[in-house]
């Protein structure tokens, strides 16, 4: 049992059934964690990535809806509990904070009372919750933690409440925390301090971190995995060091190449000449076909599968060999 | 600095929001809280205010105006009319909230599922308000009485099931803004089911709302049911309920005015009264008007 990975996704397909057609917000990921190790999946808007983090709550909001693929955690298929069973595993199994910290809080409850709410779902009394609450809070650096426990979240900074909300999602001690852009909001000190605050916790209780950004400062900071998606599609993933050192798929070139550097002050900023495709209507074959410089024929019918070079890595395009579709 | 001095104005004015400010510097909510107090401590001690029995007949002193017969005069069975009326506020007071409270949770309840659910529960909750509110309230009330037989809960009863139906209606939609919150998908995230995500995350975050409609929808739940008495089919005499007085003093509307002048005084202001606290308490609880 404890053979199989913590989370392995495969073949996640989702779509969103819309006026003006179908959009394939996800077509066909495939990425895997294991127990303490943090994968970032980044990418522009619009990509993919946070639906992706949603599939796995199941929590794709109406009209989307997962259409194939599995999530298995610790070998158990999500996709085929029942909502009921799904319940238990949000917040037990699986948290999520999200991005938006000022309104990810209920306005009328106390920031104690919300953690303490989290923790009652496991069956804790209610003073017993209160206590752990407000050491929780402690535990996620909120100076005086018994007084601001008893705060409202409109009594709060931004830092704070984005790690009021991440205390109350680790109050559970899932295994899994997802985070979606938890820093977006924030202003870049409080970014580090949330970003340090969510590796302590992973070495304290081994949690694995999925990071959903489109940030690569924050990626060279925390992953140790990353997932490059475009379009719906996952086109290159490897360890961190690796992908910035020596990224494989053209896209991925093209955007770290559109990092600005500090080092080279000079000249203007490099950018990924088009369009992101529109995913009602995706190009046939790769997706970056229109836009990638190393385009071949190929490109322009057939879909790349993913390849494996070397050294953990996978990349869909055609430049590192054919590799087989799922 | 000029940013300074406007942050100061802004923690100032906030600062300054005690309760105090908020009662005295609104007049709509100080003249209801007024009365809503002066008819609650008549409920509460009637038995204190009142001369009389209210149903102690007196029929040497039989349609005596104010002054002579007690504060109010005597009705026609020489009863002490203050008496009536001091008494009735406590029925009126006693069904008002009866009404209220069923049909909040009757209301808040239909429209919490409607707006939360959406789909095939909306479309039902949402045809059966649009009934309720299609026919004239009184006269459904009447159907419903007459159906079960003219009592005071009966019409209690038949009021509270015509007048749910604006709950649902802004509960229904204030929930659907609600659900789709960043907390509530949190909740979500966090392992919280649908009825917990109903009743203690969106539910509380209505609760402003709730208290305007509640007590704006009493004085209608009064007049109603007085009106509903008035016509027989509530309280029966000799219940000092003031609908039922009102309608014994219309026999004597021309020698003893004073039998349906004074309950009838007595319903207008209580209305009055409490339309001015919901008015207030809206203004008060309405999230644009803070800073």
């Amino acid at each position: 049992m404890n053979m199989a990975k913590l989370l392995q996704v495969s073949d996640l397909r989702v779509e969103f059934l819309t006026g003006r057609g179908t959009v394939r917000a996800v077509g066909g990921v495939a990425f895997q964690l294991d127990r303490g190790e943090v994968f970032a999946l980044v990418g522009e808007s619009g990509c993919g990535k946070s639906t992706t983090a949603l599939a796995v709550m199941r929590l794709v909001p109406p009209p989307g809806r997962i259409l194939g693929g599995s999530i298995r955690l610790r070998g158990d298929d999500l996709l085929t509990l029942d909502e009921d069973s799904m319940t238990q595993v949000r917040g037990r199994h699986i948290a999520m904070i999200f991005q938006n910290p000022m309104v990810s809080l209920n306005p009328v409850y106390r920031a104690g009372a919300q953690v303490q709410e989290a923790i009652v779902l496991d069956q804790v009394p209610k003073n017993e919750a209160w206590r752990r609450a407000v050491d929780l809070l402690g535990r996620v650096y909120i100076a005086d933690p018994a007084h601001r426990a008893l705060s409202y979240p409109h009594e709060l900074s931004g830092g704070m409440r984005q790690r009021v909300m991440t205390g109350m999602m680790v109050s559970r001690q899932p295994d899994l925390l997802i985070a979606d852009e938890p820093t977006t909001a924030l202003d870049v000190t409080i970014q580090a301090q949330v970003l340090d605050l969510l590796l302590e916790l992973r070495d304290r209780t081994g949690m694995a971190l999925l990071i959903i950004t489109h940030d690569l400062g924050i990626v060279a900071e925390i992953a140790d995995r990353v997932g490059v998606m475009y379009a719906g599609s996952l086109v290159e993933q490897g360890p961190v060091f690796d992908i910035f050192e020596e990224p494989l798929h053209p896209y991925t070139r093209l955007l770290m190449r559109a990092l600005p550097r500090l080092t080279k002050g000079q000249g203007s900023l490099h950018t990924i000449p088009g369009q992101v495709p529109s995913l009602i209507q995706l190009p046939p074959g790769c997706p970056f076909h229109p836009r990638c410089p190393d385009r071949m024929e190929i490109c322009s019918t057939k879909m790349p599968g993913l390849t494996v070079p070397a050294g953990g890595r996978e990349v869909a395009c055609y430049l590192h060999g054919v590799g087989e579709r799922q | 600095m000029k940013l300074e001095l406007a942050q100061r104005e802004v923690n100032g004015s906030r600062n300054a929001r005690s309760w105090r400010t908020i009662l005295l510097g609104n007049g709509q909510l100080m003249a209801g809280v007024f009365i809503f107090a002066l008819v609650m401590a008549v409920a509460l001690f009637a038995d204190g205010l009142a001369l009389r029995p209210y149903d102690a007949m007196d029929l040497g002193n039989r349609l005596q105006p104010p002054g002579t017969g007690g504060p109010l005069g005597t009705d026609q069975f020489g009863r002490d009319l203050f008496s009536r009326v001091v008494y009735g506020s406590r029925i009126a007071l006693r069904v008002g909230l009866i009404v209220v409270t069923i049909e909040t949770v009757l209301g808040v309840t239909m429209g919490l599922f409607a707006g939360y659910y959406g789909g095939w529960v909306d479309r039902v909750i949402a045809s059966v308000t649009d009934v309720t509110w299609a026919l004239p309230p009184i006269v459904l009330a009447l159907a419903i009485v007459t159906a079960l037989g003219p009592s005071l809960n009966n019409v209690i009863i038949a009021i509270a099931l015509v007048s749910w139906a604006g709950y649902a209606r802004l509960i229904r939609t204030k929930t659907q803004g609600l659900k789709n919150m960043p907390f509530v998908e949190a909740a979500r995230a966090l392992g919280e089911s649908d009825l917990s995500i109903m009743f203690r995350y969106i539910l509380p975050n209505t609760f402003g709302l709730v208290i305007v409609l509640a007590t704006l929808s009493l004085p209608g739940a009064i007049l109603s049911t007085t009106a509903l008495s008035f016509l027989g089919l509530g309280s029966q005499p000799p219940a000092p309920d003031w609908g039922v007085i009102l309608n014994e003093g219309i026999r004597h509307l021309y020698d003893a005015p004073w039998i349906s002048v004074f309950p009838g005084l007595a319903i207008v202001c209580t209305a009055l009264g409490f339309n001015l606290l919901g008015e207030g308490l809206r203004d008060v609880l309405d999230p644009r008007m803070k800073v």
